[in-house]
Order: structure tokens, then C-alpha cells, then sequence
């Protein structure tokens, strides 16, 4: 349905367009990501001051969050809580998109190490992922603290686990796309004029496995931010002085009663950042997919 | 058939052995040491003594070897003379719990109930919810009930469990002060007054999760009621004259169900892995809270095994799943 002179990308864009839920996520996933960003010169208000005389405040103009018990001012601590959650989602979706592309493009194309390959998908995908990334916490927490530092030693932790045990069903996913375009004809004109094999598969099939690695990237990303809130809510996760959402979260039930937009705005937050992701996914597969864009 | 669920069965305990032996040498690495909290005036020669007797004295090798011995072999047959009153274990050695020096399998069991009867009874209201709304949205394609069920959909999986639950505690106990937000395990049912009280603290911790499973079960549900409407055999159904609702609820709803059934089964020990935060949220001390604790304590042989009878739950319904798959669409047996 490409029109002439046309690129690819911007048939893209026309065709992501007509899904507004996702265009309305994108925008405030844009918002997000800019009030995030640049939190420190729109809200230059230090998350660590602790003052002490203006604890447990309401909402005023001063500090339009309210403070927590010890002084610290909420909106701030969300807008930093917020750089760190992103982070955590960013990366370890980077990492679960690399591993996750790795082993599909590999299993996809080379017969030989298919079988092995997929049998440790299918293991990984038996473990128990929620008890195993607690358990990994708790075993390596120490380790990587003395050898990083309280903060960078538990990022690399959070982010490492979490990469490490959610790249599977981009494997999946990316070794049935593999398998499909190998045994087209184009990959078999390079292959006829003597393309080498890792040429073949960097030029020819990667960037035909884009589409649906963009989608599951998007997918990751909720994913991981979920999973470092969950984290952080049972208590495992980012140290209390160190704001995530979850920890924001988890340290604002105890003051439900009395101050619930302690609780509420940090969970808000992270619902809405997921909904927006998840639907901005939903948008990208309805675009990237030509089988589905009959609408 | 019964090749089929034979060799798949075999499959299964390789698997869990291998499983089991990343376990194991996770948490062999483990800094953690059970005599860290021992006063420090012990003598050294007794605390080496004492990390002997809890078994840690061993090749890492041996202890693997006794612990498949003492969770496969000896736990079972307790297990066993408990319930038939036979004494066949005689004092065979069993899996301790470093945190309160009673048998972890007996702990465990204890906790099962509460666990079970929340995520069990939650899951299946999620699957009572689900396929109904998952055939209206199917059939009535695009209509306002299908929009509104998928963002319905969106919002109940996208909104993590532990948010769902505080935001109703807030509004149910805190300011409406209808329910308890604490789960009280003490509470036994013996009146219709303390059967209320069951019921009034069920009802938040089951509709979290009922509304997370049914968000994602709907989606299924209404994706394999559309991949049916228009084959042939629905076309043929209803050139034969037959009613409306018996095209849908039997010729197209069976044929279906097979991969729905199938998804359900696989849901199965994610929604006793998810359980653990809800648990966490309404402070039902079941599972979940046992394996949060046990982690918070460095009670390592309870950490163990809970974490190994959650994948022995995914293990046995993805058995369960592909058996089941068998027996309702003969054309994937492979035999």
C-alpha cells in the first residue's frame, strides 16, 4: 500500500497515525521523558534536602506534593524516582533485546545449534522468574555494593537480572522471523553470488527482524519498569535515600491513611508510563505489520 | 495419545533436574553464612561444630545428592505416614528450615491454604469473567462493548497488581471503611457471622488479581473466537439453518476453547509467582510472604524450595497444557 516515492518510515507514520490511543501515548510518553530529563532546571528543588521543620506537609505551592516524614519534597522525588525507573526500563530492555536477538538470529539460522538453543529458551522460560530474580538479589547484593558502590552496584544488579531472564520470548519471536526470510529468494541471491554468512545475516535478515524486535522493545521496557517497581515494592530493590517509583511507592503505604498522594502519585505514575508503552506497542505492531493493515 | 503424554512426561524430569541443580548452585554462591548471628564469644572449633550439623560441611556434590534425596525420596514418604497414619518414614533426614529449625515441607504446607484459596479462587472468577466478555467482544467486533473491554483489558494488565490493590484499600478501608485491609489467617469459619468476615477481606485480594488474569485471558478469548468466525464449518452452520446461539456457544466456542484452555494452564503458576505481591499488599501470609521473609532472614533451605516447587508448578502445567492441547485438537500429537 506503499505509495510512490514513498519511504518505508513515513508509510509508517501514516499508518501509526490512524491509531490514536498510541499517538496520544507517544505524545505523553514524550512528556514524560522530557519532564524526566530536564526535572532538575523545571523543579530545582533537591530530592535529598531534608527540612526538617516542613515534614509531613500537604499540597501547598511550595511543595505541590506535599514532603515526606522526614522534610523531602514528593515532586521532586518522583521526577528523580522517574529518571531512575526509566533508566532501569531502558536498559535492561536494551540488554533483553541484544541476548534476545542473539540467540533467535543464531537459532534461526544455523540449523546446528538450533535445538540447544531453543531447549535453553524453553528452560529459561521454566524457571521461576519472580523467586529467582529475589534470590539473585539477595546472593549478589552485597558483592556488587562493595565493588560499585551502594547506588551503581545495585542499578547493575536490578538491570542485569532483569535482562538476563526476560530476553526469551524475543527469541522466540525473532527465530520464527528468521527461519521464514532465510528460505526467501533475496537470501538466496546473496548467498548465490558468495555473501559471507555473518554478512548475510547483518545485512539481509537483520534489518528485516526489525519490526518485530521494535515491538518487543517497546513491550520490554514495560516490562522491566514493572518489574524493578515490584522489586523495589517488596523492599529488594533501590535503597530508600535513592528514589525509584517503586520504592516511592512502597515507602508511601505506610502513610496511606493519612497522606494517600504520597502512595497515589508515584503509583500513578508508573501505571500510566506502562499503559502508554503498552499501547504505543500495540500502535507500532499494527504499523509495522503489513498482514494487519488492512484497516 | 498415551505415547504422546508419556514422552512428554519424560521430557518433564530432566528439566526439573536441571532446574534444580541451577538452584542448588545459586544458592550455593550464596555469602550468606547461618551462623553469622551467632554471638561472637562461641568458640570457633564449636561454630565450625555447628555448621557441620546443619550439613555444610560436605562437597558441594554431596549435598546436591542429599538434597534430591531428602525432597524426592524422604519428604514424600512423610508426607505419606501423615496422612495414612503408617509409620514409613522412620526418622529419615529432612529438608530443616535454618530460620525456624522445623521441616520446611511442614511450614509450607501450612501456608498452602491461604495461598491457594486466594490465587485459586481469584484465578478462576478471572476465567469466569473472561470468556464471556472475550465472546461478546469477538462477536460484536468493534462495537462500544469491545472497545470499552479492550481498554479494559489494557488498563487491568498494564496496572501493576500492587497499585491496583493499594488504590483499593484506599478507597474500600480508608475512606469508605467497608473492608479490612489486613487478611486475617487467625479468623476460622464456623458461623455465618465469621463466614461475613471471610468473605469481606476475600473480596480484595481476589478481585486484584481476578481482574488481572481476566484482562489477559479476555484478549485470548476474543482473538480465537475471531481466528473461528469465518471458517467454513461456521458458514455451513449457518446455511444448515441452525439458531444463532447455537452456531456460536457450541460450533464456535469448542473449537475455541483448545487454545484458551491451553493459556489457562500456562497461567497457572505465573499467577502463584504474581500472587507473591498481592500477598505482600493485603499481608495474606501465605506462599509468597513465606519466600519474602525466608529471603529477608537468609533462610536458605526454605528460599530452596520454595522457589523449586514454583518451577516444578510451571513444569507440570506446561505439561499439563500441552496434554490437554493433545486431547482437544488431534491434529498437534505429532504420534
Amino acid at each position: 500500500m506503499t505509495r510512490a516515492g514513498e519511504s518505508y518510515w513515513l508509510d509508517v507514520w501514516r499508518q501509526f497515525k490512524v491509531h490514536k490511543g498510541a499517538l496520544a501515548s507517544a505524545a505523553f510518553l514524550t512528556g514524560v521523558i522530557v519532564a524526566v530529563a530536564a526535572g532538575p532546571w523545571l523543579w530545582p528543588v533537591d530530592p535529598q534536602f531534608i527540612d526538617v521543620r516542613a515534614r509531613n506537609a500537604g499540597m501547598s505551592l511550595e511543595h505541590p506534593l506535599g514532603t515526606d516524614q522526614l522534610g523531602r519534597d514528593t515532586l521532586a522525588r518522583v521526577i528523580a524516582g522517574g529518571r531512575t525507573s526509566l533508566a532501569v526500563g531502558v536498559t535492561a530492555m536494551a540488554i533483553a533485546l541484544v541476548l534476545g536477538t542473539l540467540v533467535g538470529v543464531l537459532a534461526g539460522y544455523l540449523r546446528r545449534i538450533d535445538g540447544a538453543l531453543m531447549r535453553l529458551t524453553d528452560l529459561f522460560l521454566a524457571l521461576p522468574l519472580l523467586p529467582l530474580l529475589l534470590v539473585a538479589i539477595l546472593l549478589f547484593r552485597d558483592m556488587l555494593r562493595s565493588a560499585f558502590g551502594p547506588e551503581a552496584g545495585i542499578f547493575i544488579l536490578i538491570v542485569a537480572v532483569i535482562g538476563i531472564t526476560s530476553w526469551m520470548q524475543t527469541a522466540r519471536v525473532v527465530r520464527g522471523e528468521v527461519m521464514t526470510i532465510r528460505e526467501r529468494e533475496f537470501v538466496l541471491a546473496a548467498r548465490s553470488i558468495g555473501t559471507s554468512r555473518r554478512r548475510i545475516i547483518t545485512r539481509h535478515i537483520l534489518p528485516n527482524v526489525m519490526s518485530p524486535v521494535l515491538v518487543s522493545a517497546t513491550l520490554g521496557i514495560a516490562n522491566a519498569i514493572i518489574t524493578e517497581s515490584a522489586l523495589s515494592f517488596l523492599g529488594l530493590g533501590f535503597p530508600s535515600d535513592f528514589p525509584t517509583w517503586g520504592r516511592l511507592l512502597y515507602d508511601g503505604v505506610d502513610y496511606l491513611q493519612r497522606y494517600p498522594e504520597r502512595a497515589m502519585a508515584p503509583g500513578l505514575a508508573i501505571s500510566l508510563t506502562v499503559l502508554a508503552v503498552n499501547y504505543l506497542g500495540d500502535g507500532l505492531r499494527d504499523a509495522l505489520d503489513p498482514r494487519i493493515r488492512t484497516r | 495419545m498415551f505415547v504422546y503424554t508419556i514422552r512428554r512426561s519424560l521430557i518433564a524430569i530432566p528439566t526439573l533436574l536441571v532446574i534444580s541443580l541451577i538452584l542448588f548452585l545459586l544458592l550455593d554462591l550464596a555469602p550468606g553464612d547461618p551462623t553469622a548471628q551467632l554471638p561472637l564469644t562461641i568458640p570457633h572449633d564449636v561454630k565450625e561444630r555447628i555448621r557441620e550439623s546443619l550439613g555444610l560441611g560436605e562437597p558441594i556434590h554431596v549435598r546436591y545428592a542429599l538434597w534430591l534425596v531428602q525432597f524426592f525420596v524422604n519428604e514424600p514418604l512423610h508426607l505419606l505416614s501423615e496422612l495414612t497414619g503408617w509409620d514409613l518414614a522412620d526418622d529419615r533426614q529432612r529438608v530443616i528450615s535454618w530460620q525456624s529449625r522445623s521441616p520446611v515441607v511442614d511450614i509450607v504446607m501450612e501456608r498452602l491454604p491461604q495461598t491457594l484459596w486466594v490465587v485459586g479462587l481469584s484465578y478462576v472468577i478471572g476465567v469466569l469473567i473472561a470468556i464471556p466478555v472475550g465472546i461478546v467482544s469477538a462477536y460484536r467486533q468493534y462495537s462500544w462493548f469491545d472497545q470499552v473491554g479492550t481498554f479494559v483489558s489494557m488498563v487491568g494488565f498494564s496496572i501493576p497488581t500492587y497499585f491496583t490493590g493499594i488504590l483499593l484499600i484506599l478507597v474500600f478501608s480508608v475512606q469508605l471503611g467497608w473492608l479490612p485491609s489486613l487478611y486475617d489467617t487467625t479468623l476460622r469459619v464456623t458461623d455465618w457471622q465469621s463466614f461475613l468476615a471471610q468473605l469481606r477481606q476475600m473480596i480484595m485480594p481476589v478481585s486484584v488479581l481476578a481482574l488481572y488474569n481476566a484482562a489477559q485471558i479476555s484478549r485470548f478469548m476474543r482473538a480465537s473466537i475471531l481466528d473461528n468466525l469465518n471458517l467454513d464449518y461456521v458458514r455451513t452452520a449457518r446455511a444448515k439453518g441452525l439458531h444463532e446461539r447455537i452456531v456460536v456457544l457450541v460450533h464456535v466456542l469448542r473449537n475455541s476453547l483448545a487454545p484458551v484452555v491451553t493459556v489457562v494452564a500456562l497461567g497457572v503458576p505465573g499467577v502463584f509467582g504474581g500472587a507473591i505481591i498481592t500477598e505482600q499488599v493485603f499481608k495474606v501470609n501465605g506462599l509468597g510472604q513465606l519466600l519474602i521473609i525466608s529471603i529477608q532472614a537468609n533462610d536458605l533451605p526454605m528460599v530452596q524450595t520454595l522457589a523449586f516447587i514454583f518451577a516444578v508448578l510451571i513444569v507440570i502445567f506446561n505439561l499439563v497444557a500441552d496434554i490437554l492441547y493433545g486431547l482437544l485438537d488431534p491434529r498437534i500429537r505429532y504420534d
